[in-house]
């Protein structure tokens, strides 16, 4: 029996985590109102896309609270870019806060507009050669306490995992290789 | 080209399933960002004032388009000109995050789109049927929408685009593999890219609905219709409610098949932009660029 995941999908691009999951052996759930939220999880995706829409429908469509109930009573989750800044505790470019559940602090668009979109080759945990894509990609200022850092990347903090939190800055969803899904759907 | 293409068309993906408003101020690009949109349009004036005031339509003002970049968050679009790959080159050196080789502004050359190959910064182009899509996206456009017809507030000639699409992409992917050559010169598209629907069911780069979308059932009409996403050009600050309308669009696009949704949020919405009918309009700017 797979693990069932919900992938948020009220903006960005869930659909290529679902196709990645499922072919994975996950079985994804979309999640695009409350009522989605309400069901029980064994992970959750926070995919790629503008954070600030995103943000947004997740409280105006009531989503949030028990989403963020559920993180933090420890279900397993993956957030890519977008990802990224809706789980962290402070933005520092940006007035809008949402989960606020992995410690600490990132910066948005941190290398700047699309034509500073750039693809890199890095080590991720014990993984070397992770292909990685950043598009206005978020990177990871400052880490808190019991905070793995798992990918630094041209100096900067861009993947990170905080007990069942596991977050970066690039899209492994994008690149033809399985070893992030993998160690998610293993969390 | 090679990984910047794949960037860039990727920067694509990352819009699915969200809204890019036109903008002609910095005041409206903050209304926009705060109502949900996944980007703004930065122009001079939207597409139903362009028809009322006439004359040649051009790139906007770079200074204005920066003051746009500097109000929000979110990736900016801009437009030029069918064929004016200097209006194209300057929006590059202000760091546009997409350009959007446009019919609402008058074309620059009767003949030849850009070379969209010579840029860093991707672009999308609008095309009313499979062929014109696979023209644009051998030039080197990394998005694609439908033109619809601008300005106009009607929706029909965005859904004639869209079903004629789906509808030629559903054949090329009924075609035997040795009937695919003899598609290709019928398209008036390379061969390749020809092939590439023919295996995938879809266009190689994503394609959103642009030109007349005015209410949240509008959006909601093209995403059923297999839009994946969504543009909204005059029909959001010609409308009574600028900011409750562009909301509402942005949720009907996140849900659009939840009916229920769907009516909640069209209640109350203000004034709904005039409109004009298509056999009303003398310009027709679908008709530009081929």
């Amino acid at each position: 029996m797979g693990r069932r995941i919900g992938v948020l999908s009220v903006q960005g691009a869930f659909i290529e985590h679902e196709k990645r999951l499922q072919r994975l052996g996950a079985e994804c759930v979309e999640l695009r109102k409350h009522e989605d939220a309400m069901k029980s999880f064994d992970g959750l995706v926070l995919p790629g896309g503008e954070s600030s829409v995103q943000g947004k429908l997740l409280r105006e469509l009531e989503m949030f609270e028990p989403l963020k109930r559920q993180i933090e009573e420890g279900m397993p989750v993956m957030g890519t870019c977008a990802g990224l800044i809706l789980l962290a505790a402070e933005i520092n470019n940006d007035t809008r806060r949402h989960f606020q559940t992995l410690p600490r602090t990132v910066r948005r668009n941190a290398y700047g507009r699309q034509r500073e979109s750039f693809c890199a080759t890095g080590s991720f945990g014990d993984f070397t050669d992770i292909p990685m894509k950043f598009i206005r990609a978020p990177y990871i200022e400052e880490v808190g306490e019991g905070t793995e850092i798992l990918s630094v990347v041209r100096g900067n903090i861009v993947a990170v995992r905080y007990k069942k939190q596991l977050a970066m800055s690039f899209h492994p969803e994008l690149c033809p290789d399985d070893r992030i899904h993998e160690y998610f759907l293993k969390m | 080209m090679g990984n910047r293409y794949e960037l860039n068309k990727e920067l694509a993906q990352m819009l699915k399933g969200g809204v890019i408003m036109d903008v002609t101020t910095p005041e409206q690009a903050r209304i926009a960002e705060e109502a949900g949109a996944c980007a703004v349009m930065a122009l001079e004036r939207i597409p139903a004032d362009i028809r009322a005031v006439g004359g040649v339509s051009r790139m906007s003002d770079p200074k204005m388009i920066r003051g746009i970049q500097e109000a929000v968050s979110i990736p900016v679009m801009a437009k030029c000109r069918i064929g004016h790959f200097a209006e194209a080159q300057i929006l590059q050196a202000i760091g546009i995050d997409y350009i959007d080789e446009s019919e609402v502004l008058s074309p620059a050359d009767d003949v030849y789109h850009i070379n969209k190959k010579a840029f860093e910064v991707p672009f999308v182009c609008g095309a009313r049927d499979l062929g014109e899509a696979l023209r644009r996206i051998s030039e080197g456009a990394s998005m694609i929408r439908t033109k619809g017809e601008p300005g106009t507030g009607d929706i029909v000639q965005a859904v004639r685009h869209m079903r004629k699409m789906n509808r030629e992409i559903g054949q090329v992917s009924a075609l035997k593999k040795d009937e695919l050559y003899e598609e290709a010169k019928r398209l008036q598209a390379p061969y390749e890219l020809v092939v590439y629907v023919h295996e995938h069911h879809r266009l190689p780069v994503v394609n959103f609905a642009a030109g007349g979308v005015a209410t949240p059932a509008d959006a909601a009409l093209m995403m059923q219709l297999g839009a994946e996403g969504v543009f909204v050009g005059s029909g959001i600050f010609k409308s009574g409610n600028p900011a409750k309308r562009a909301q509402a669009i942005v949720k009907a696009v996140a849900n659009f098949n939840d009916p229920e949704l769907l009516a909640a949020l069209s209640e109350d919405l203000g004034e709904a932009m005039v409109g004009i009918n298509e056999q009303e309009i003398q310009l027709i700017m679908e008709e530009r660029g081929r």
